[in-house]
């Protein structure tokens, strides 16, 4: 089975994220870099479904600028045996990126593309649906397991972290599965594995060679440091407390 | 315009955050119809009729929208999406799953989390966990939106809409459901409670969480929990507040053990009042607190039950 797996460059999540002076967006100039925490799950994944022998060969895909060729090479040190950039430097929504994905899913024809839920950056939660959307593919947004036992049958078994709990669903394949946080704890990748990265195979794309228009319908007309909230008061007892709910802030 | 809201609905109930969604649709403006899909959901939209602002509840009660699988659910929005200019649901797991679904069959984007409106094309959501507000602007035809529910007032139920069934069924053979793990709880669910207590990885132990338990019968509270006490395995992950887990936004949050990560302040900031117990006086989550009490919690819990 061939797993496509998407990642994305953003903004380390230890990084304290600055607004620019004049408000057009987050500051990311000399700032660290990384892979989405999401999509580390998401080729953790992968890398585990081919050790497992389910998986014959994965790809690594992202959508970005040049640098972000870094988060591909993670994602081959990690396991992906190549990789696919598709290089814009332009701000790409997600439907623009899921369009992209889909004249790679086009070419590659995956059995399985994993994508993290979301990415820490935009938030935007929307990129695998899209994908799913565009493919006319099943999607197993969320998953905090996803099993093979079916596959025969040409199933993905997916557990999904909603909000009550848990839900499992089969999903005929070629599917779309996005990683909730619970679904595995991603390695760290080895020196010797980050070496070998270096010489697998990695292919360059434009949106143009994949026949997508990358504009949307979308501005982004303001960005803004949210209203700080104010710290209060310490109080010296749990009287003080009580009395402090019941007669200042009066909830209780 | 026109607005169709989709409902949540789990276990023939209206879900709370869906008068919250008809609140956002209200400060859009225009005519509110809500979708009620699902199997076995009259009892939902006679609820989802006394919504106030809505003026027609729209149903397609059959097996295939059972689950709210996200293939059907989306084919049937898309039938219906040209008859409206705006489409909107709670940015819960159901809503989040779903219309980026439809957006992408309509070929326009999709807005995620909206904290307010702007105009009826402009709107406020969070990015970088909430570090940072963005003001986006939508050309598209159709806008396609999720709603912070905590960021919107409730309407009403003393609204009286007209109900109408719709017959139209979509297959789908991309997804199956198999089952699901529901937490049985006595309690108000997480993202409506008037009242919610959190423990974190200062509890110690899941067994500890239980003390929590008497002051939250006694509050009518909602029991969350941070990722750190979540990842420690104390407690399972529907409890978490946070970035990852719910927002929540109650008049009153009381963190009991939480230092105070940026990941679980975004999913509890917004909160009226925010009482913190820890006894690492440094910690951040007094920074956001009115109330903080300095202190063991295995010696403060207790107490507060027997003085509540």
């Amino acid at each position: 089975m061939k797993v496509l797996v998407a990642v994305k460059r953003v903004i380390d999540y230890n990084v304290k994220i600055r607004v620019k002076p004049d408000h057009s967006d987050v500051d990311l100039t000399n700032v660290k870099m990384a892979m989405n925490p999401f999509c580390e799950i998401a080729v953790e994944e992968a890398v585990r479904l081919k050790e497992k022998g389910v998986a014959t060969e994965i790809v690594a895909v992202t959508v970005g600028p040049k640098a972000a060729q870094e988060q591909l090479r993670t994602a081959l040190a990690l396991g992906a045996d190549r990789a696919i950039h598709v290089e814009t430097e332009a701000r790409v929504e997600s439907l623009a990126v899921a369009k992209l994905l889909k004249g790679v899913v086009d070419e590659e024809k995956p059995d399985l593309v994993i994508l993290g839920k979301q990415a820490i950056d935009t938030d935007n939660n929307q990129t695998g649906q899209m994908l799913a959307a565009l493919t006319g593919m099943g999607q197993g947004t969320f998953a905090s397991e996803v099993g093979f036992e079916d596959v025969e049958a040409g199933q993905v078994r997916v557990t999904r972290e909603i909000d009550g709990g848990l839900q499992t669903v089969s999903l005929k394949l070629p599917a779309v599965v996005t990683t909730d946080l619970r679904l595995n704890e991603p390695r760290y990748a080895k020196l010797p594995d980050i070496m070998k990265a270096k010489k697998k195979p990695l292919e360059t794309k434009t949106p143009d060679a994949l026949g997508v228009a990358v504009s949307s319908g979308l501005t982004l007309l303001k960005v803004e440091t949210p209203a700080e909230r104010k710290g209060g008061v310490k109080v010296g007892s749990v009287d003080e407390l009580i009395d402090k709910l019941k007669n200042e802030a009066k909830v209780l | 315009m026109s607005i169709l809201v989709l409902a949540e609905h789990h276990n023939g109930q209206l879900a709370a955050g869906t008068a919250h969604v008809v609140g956002a649709a209200q400060a859009i403006g225009g005519d509110i119809d809500v979708l009620v899909a699902g199997e076995n959901v009259a009892g939902v939209a006679e609820a989802a009729a006394k919504l106030e602002g809505v003026s027609r509840v729209r149903v397609a009660d059959n097996a295939a929208y059972a689950h709210q699988l996200a293939e059907p659910l989306a084919d049937l929005l898309v039938q219906l999406a040209d008859e409206y200019s705006h489409v909107l649901a709670a940015a819960s797991t159901d809503g989040k799953n779903v219309l980026p679904r439809v957006a992408a069959l309509k070929d326009v984007s999709q807005i995620s989390e909206i904290l307010s409106v702007e105009s009826a094309d402009t709107f406020k959501r969070p990015i970088y966990a909430g570090n940072a507000i963005a003001t986006v602007q939508s050309s598209d035809p159709l806008k396609v939106i999720t709603v912070r529910t905590t960021a919107f007032d409730a309407v009403g139920d003393s609204g009286a809409a007209i109900i109408e069934a719709l017959d139209a069924v979509v297959d789908n053979d991309l997804s199956r459901f198999i089952g699901e793990a529901l937490a049985q709880n006595e309690r108000p669910e997480l993202g409506g409670a008037r009242v919610v207590i959190s423990g974190g990885r200062g509890m110690g132990n899941g067994d500890n969480f239980k003390l929590l338990d008497g002051i939250a019968d006694k509050l009518g509270a909602a029991i969350g929990a941070s990722r750190a006490a979540v990842d420690a395995g104390f407690v399972p992950n529907d409890m978490q507040v946070g970035q990852t887990g719910k927002i929540v936004a109650p008049d009153l949050y009381i963190a009991v053990g939480i230092s105070g990560a940026i990941q679980h302040l975004a999913g509890m900031k917004d909160s009226k009042v925010i009482v913190a117990i820890n006894k690492d006086d440094e910690a951040p989550i007094f920074q956001v607190a009115d109330y903080g009490l300095v202190g063991d919690l295995f010696e403060i819990l207790p107490e507060l039950e027997q003085k509540l």
